[in-house]
């Protein structure tokens, strides 16, 4: 398809740009005005576009502010599982290290499994993703000394463009709102990050798959964690859990498992790779594959 | 059987990550012959805020917590002698970053210098003796906020870079210095 190589080339372009331009910053090393936040400490984004791990918000506000600044990036996001792919991407603000609004669209494709459904080869379901979270208490990096870790609560509203295919597998809606509490926790003499969330979602897949489903139509407290080990300012490797709930007859749905390194030469941009097993999604099991992201911040 | 592939899995990617520190102390190293070796700035050019109130003896020694489980990371510091240098490295960043210079350039920077040795020097459990003031007194009248105190820490970060010390031993440091912020920020 000509417009999905034109996408794959412009991807490509941008990255090497994003490469070029990070060099340059990494040889100055001097980069004096682009917020005060320590290196990395905003976190990457995550799936539904909120500042945190890969697969789960963190209590971090997104972008570098600090107090009395704004911070602002964008991301975009690539899932390849066997089966399916993801392309995900969007964009975050952060206010004064106390609000952060995101949008993020993704674009679940699924391939030849669309054909086999009935659907269509390549078959997409589109959601987008609105999130708005405040931190309501503790500083991630300056209290070492004490126990208290941040902590932030946060909304995500989705809204699927595929209404009539999500009645069909047994959602009961198209679009759903999720609620989180996050509690982050650096220790930083131990370089070592570890995050908790609590999310109350009926969405399935995320949402992918609609909200709400045959077999339970409530929301479910759900627990997604992840821990991240700083090996120098720049580089870290972590782990992520993420349990998800099964409300679908038609298929079972499996927790979310990732193992990633993240890198950020700078403040300006930052690549996170990713192992992803995200099991069974709908009629294929065991979909584990590469997650690859780039956030580019302003 | 998934679970085992799920480790195995995090153990392949940590031991793929663990090549980045030394990709990064080749880069340090690479660097290390960048950087102008400035002479030693003039030690008593400018009269610091510091100098204009005389500290009270009786309050010094207690405002510096030691902590002698870290004099491993002392060690690590190249003790007295390291700490010395890498106040030099840090100082010189310190001035030639916009954000910072204003707080530092018309201070006694010697006085600064010696005074960060000593307060570094009993954190990290060495033989020092702490002869500046407290926290509080010394930064209330400067303003400083979230943003100038990470801008510090960066800079400070940048030195131990330079002066090629372990990162684990940088984050012990660290880890005390940071809640120090509450003394110093005033904003």
């Amino acid at each position: 398809m000509s417009v999905k190589e034109i996408k794959r080339k412009a991807l490509c372009l941008l990255l090497i740009s994003l490469a070029s331009n990070a060099n340059a910053a990494d040889q100055e090393d001097n980069d004096y005005d682009n917020g005060g936040k320590l290196l990395l400490t905003g976190g990457v984004t995550q799936l539904e576009g909120a500042a945190g791990g890969g697969l789960t918000p963190w209590a971090v506000i997104g972008g570098y502010g600090t107090d009395d600044e704004i911070g602002a990036n964008a991301f975009y996001t690539r899932v390849n599982t066997g089966a399916y792919h993801l392309d995900d991407a969007g964009v975050m603000i952060g206010i004064y290290n106390r609000v952060e609004l995101s949008f993020a669209q993704q674009r679940f494709n699924t391939e030849q499994v669309g054909g086999l459904l009935g659907l269509g080869d390549g078959f997409a379901f589109q959601q987008n993703v609105i999130g708005v979270k405040v931190r309501v208490a503790g500083d991630l990096v300056v209290n070492s000394d004490s126990w208290m870790p941040q902590i932030s609560v946060g909304v995500q509203h989705k809204k699927n463009n595929q209404p009539a295919v999500l009645a069909f597998v047994g959602a009961k809606d198209d679009s759903g709102t999720d609620y989180y509490v996050t509690a982050t926790k650096l220790f930083l003499a131990d370089g070592l990050l570890i995050n908790g969330t609590l999310r109350f979602t009926k969405a399935n897949q995320i949402g992918i798959l609609g909200f709400g489903g045959d077999k339970n139509d409530s929301y479910k407290p759900q627990l997604e964690i992840s821990a991240a080990y700083l090996l120098n300012q720049k580089w870290a490797v972590g782990a992520e859990y993420r349990m998800k709930p099964d409300n679908l007859g038609i298929a079972r749905e499996d927790n979310w498992f990732d193992a990633f390194v993240a890198y950020a030469p700078n403040k300006h941009v930052s690549f996170t790779v990713a192992y992803a097993d995200l099991g069974n999604i709908v009629i294929k099991d065991n979909q584990r594959g590469v997650y690859a992201s780039v956030q580019v911040g302003f | 059987m998934n679970n085992a592939f799920k480790y195995l899995s995090l153990v392949s990617f940590l031991l793929l990550a663990s090549q980045a520190p030394y990709l990064q102390a080749q880069e340090a190293a690479a660097q290390q012959d960048e950087i102008p070796q400035e002479d030693e700035i003039p030690a008593d050019e400018v009269e610091s805020n510091e100098a204009t109130q005389a500290p009270s003896s009786s309050d010094m020694s207690t405002t510096v917590p030691a902590y002698p489980e870290l004099l491993p990371v002392f060690r690590q510091f190249g003790e007295e002698a390291g700490l010395v240098k890498l106040m030099d490295v840090f100082m010189d960043k310190l001035l030639a970053d916009s954000r910072m210079r204003p707080f530092f350039e018309n201070a006694d920077q010697a006085r600064v210098k010696k005074h960060l040795v000593e307060q570094f020097c009993v954190i990290l459990g060495g033989p020092c003796k702490y002869s500046g003031r407290d926290m509080k007194s010394s930064h209330t009248a400067l303003g400083i906020d979230r943003a100038n105190f990470n801008a510090l820490v960066e800079d400070l970060q940048w030195a131990m870079n330079k002066q090629g010390i372990p990162f684990r031993a940088q984050n012990k440091l660290l880890a005390k210095l940071a809640p120090m912020h509450r003394e110093i920020e005033t904003k």
